[in-house]
């Protein structure tokens, strides 16, 4: 019952007024948002926004950062056990005979010293999160040969084996088709319910994250915009992110960003539903 | 079989130990080289060799055990390569070629001046090809202590270093001290590369280094058979290498046998044919899946 009160009233993330700086340049400024136990949250801006960065300030990897961030109200250490992290990119030499399930247990144990045998439990624990991630028929293949949808799922549950409280996810929806993005956020979506696990996802686009996600944090021009979909995504709020007036259309169940006054010269791309000028 | 096994194979002591040390080393440069090929460092691999060179040619001349400045000057070159930035995949190549530059005029220096000393002739050929028939028991002795050493380390890191050897950033997220790691690494490769050029030579280490286990990924589906396949091809290459270099001394009229090195070489490069040959034999895994 404690447990659940002091859920209640502390946000399992708090970051407090960072700020990042590099060379001088702002990248992120006076940051403010928190993340509950359990929620789904997405991390939407444009490229360059900030989105990488502040994963790696959550991470405690970022230097040149003020301000403070708290898990479970404490100062975050490096290499924090309840959090996991799948990064942007991670290429994998086909080449390498690393199975699927050997990135898993690694998750589990990659950061322990010596070779000690691995328990019968963490086999069995590697073989849940696979299946966990719908990834049992390609368990045994070389994660380098896997599509990078496969690839994405394996990731998941390298991260998720340790039974992290909190999942970071850095644009694991970029390069993967509709379908299989909406098979993705399914997929994490149930796990986050299941494992009661709350997701932080970094997103360009965040239509096809509408329909799970309980909050959103909206990076533009270095500063961040948080709250629920309704309350972040309105003109008003995000006119003051990005210094200039836009609008905000709502359209057969889709969100459009649109600057107000279109630039002169080419139109823009209908293929981006999102369509912000800086 | 005694076409195979010349007079006085199996009676001599010689031969016992250069079988012996000749084990040791390439079980040592086989799984060292598994990660090597696996971190991409083939390159830095083959530039601690030369500085390694350096290090033996440096020893000989100022009367030093030949082992002790393989090792030493393999050790130094780590930290060198380090300190220029080799952790960084850019840095790397650059770190690496600038300390293979250094190292190559250092060794050709020593060795130039190796040469000019009459009293040290024989030197030159011994630093480059090896000595595997040369070495005594106390050299066997040291060889086995410091390959205990590598192994140990190793082991101790094998995670860790998979893990960064997969992908730094989740290494990094996972707590691993990848640069601390890599390092140790790098000086665990230094010693590797220092015994086994007492043994081949510094100029073809390198071979038995990365051969073995490039043939073994290529052809293993596990990391851990992969590390199996290599010491077994390893040990094959070296202990063929030492059999046919004893025979070649009954080859020819003259009696002036060939070097260990170059037979060593030779069964590295069939080995490796051979696993290319199995690797496009066998059908591609995804291939495989995709027909059950
Ligand atoms: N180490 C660094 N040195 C200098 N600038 C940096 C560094 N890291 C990030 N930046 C800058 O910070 C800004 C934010 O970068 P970040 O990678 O966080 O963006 P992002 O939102 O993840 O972009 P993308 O969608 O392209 O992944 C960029 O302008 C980038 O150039
Ligand atoms: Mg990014």
């Amino acid at each position: 019952m404690t447990s659940q009160l002091h859920e209640a009233s502390q946000p399992l993330l708090e970051v407090r007024g960072a700020t990042v700086n590099i060379d001088g340049r702002d990248i992120l400024r006076d940051v403010n948002f928190s993340i509950n136990h359990g929620e789904f949250t997405g991390l939407i801006g444009s490229n360059g926004a900030g989105k990488t960065t502040l994963f790696r300030v959550i991470l405690g990897l970022q230097r040149q950062v003020t301000g403070s961030v708290l898990v479970h109200g404490e100062p975050i250490t490096r290499a924090n056990r309840s959090i996991g992290y799948v990064p942007q990119k991670v290429l994998f030499d086909p080449d390498l005979p690393i199975r699927a399930r050997d990135l898993v247990a690694l998750g589990a144990d990659g950061h322990r010293y010596g070779l000690s045998r691995r328990p019968r439990a963490l086999h069995a624990a590697v073989d849940e999160m696979l299946d966990a991630v719908d990834a049992g028929s390609f368990a045994d293949r070389r994660v380098g040969g896997l599509s990078g949808g496969e690839q994405q799922r394996v990731l998941v549950a390298h991260a998720l084996i340790s039974r992290p409280e909190l999942l970071l996810l850095d644009e694991p929806l970029a390069n993967l088709d509709p379908g299989s993005v909406e098979e993705i956020i399914a997929l994490l979506h149930r796990v986050s319910q299941r494992q009661r696990v709350a997701i932080l996802l970094s997103a360009h686009e965040m239509n096809p994250l509408l329909p799970v996600m309980d909050r959103v944090v909206y990076v533009a021009n270095g500063h961040v915009a948080s709250g629920t979909t309704d309350e972040v995504v309105r003109p008003s709020v995000l006119s003051a992110l990005y210094g200039h007036h836009v609008d905000v259309l709502r359209v057969h169940g889709r969100v459009l960003v649109v600057a107000t006054a279109l630039p002169v010269g080419p139109a823009p791309s209908d293929q981006h539903p999102e369509f912000v000028v800086e | 079989m005694s076409w195979l096994f010349e007079p006085g194979w199996w009676a001599n002591g010689t031969v016992r130990t250069a079988l012996l040390v000749g084990f040791v080393v390439a079980v040592v440069s086989a799984i060292v080289g598994v990660f090597t090929v696996l971190r991409g460092q083939s390159f830095a691999g083959h530039a601690l060799t030369d500085v390694a060179t350096a290090g033996g040619a440096g020893a000989f001349l100022v009367g030093l055990a030949p082992l002790a400045g393989f090792i030493g000057g393999g050790v130094a070159g780590a930290g060198a390569m380090d300190a220029i930035g080799v952790q960084r995949v850019k840095g790397r190549d650059i770190a690496t070629g600038v300390v293979l530059g250094a190292a190559m005029g250092l060794a050709a220096l020593f060795l130039f001046l190796a040469a000019r000393d009459s009293s040290a002739t024989g030197t030159t050929q011994l630093i480059l090809f090896g000595s595997i028939f040369t070495v005594g028991p106390s050299t066997l002795a040291q060889v086995s202590w410091l390959s205990a050493g590598v192994l140990v380390a190793l082991a101790a890191i094998a995670r860790p270093l998979l893990l960064s050897s997969l992908s730094v950033e989740l290494a990094v997220a996972r707590g691993v001290r990848v640069r601390w790691v890599g390092l140790v690494f790098m000086i665990l490769l230094a010693v590797a590369v220092g015994m086994s050029a007492i043994v081949i030579g510094a100029i073809l280490s390198t071979a038995l280094l990365i051969g073995p286990p490039a043939s073994a990924l290529r052809v293993a589906r596990r990391f851990a058979v992969g590390v199996v396949l290599a010491v077994v091809l390893g040990v094959v290459a070296t202990w063929l290498g030492v059999l046919f270099a004893y025979d070649s001394y009954y080859w020819f009229p003259s009696h002036r046998g060939l070097p260990v090195s170059f037979f060593v070489v030779a069964v590295v490069l069939v080995e490796y044919v051979i696993a290319s040959v199995v690797h496009r034999a066998a059908p591609s895994p995804s291939v495989a899946a995709g027909w059950s």
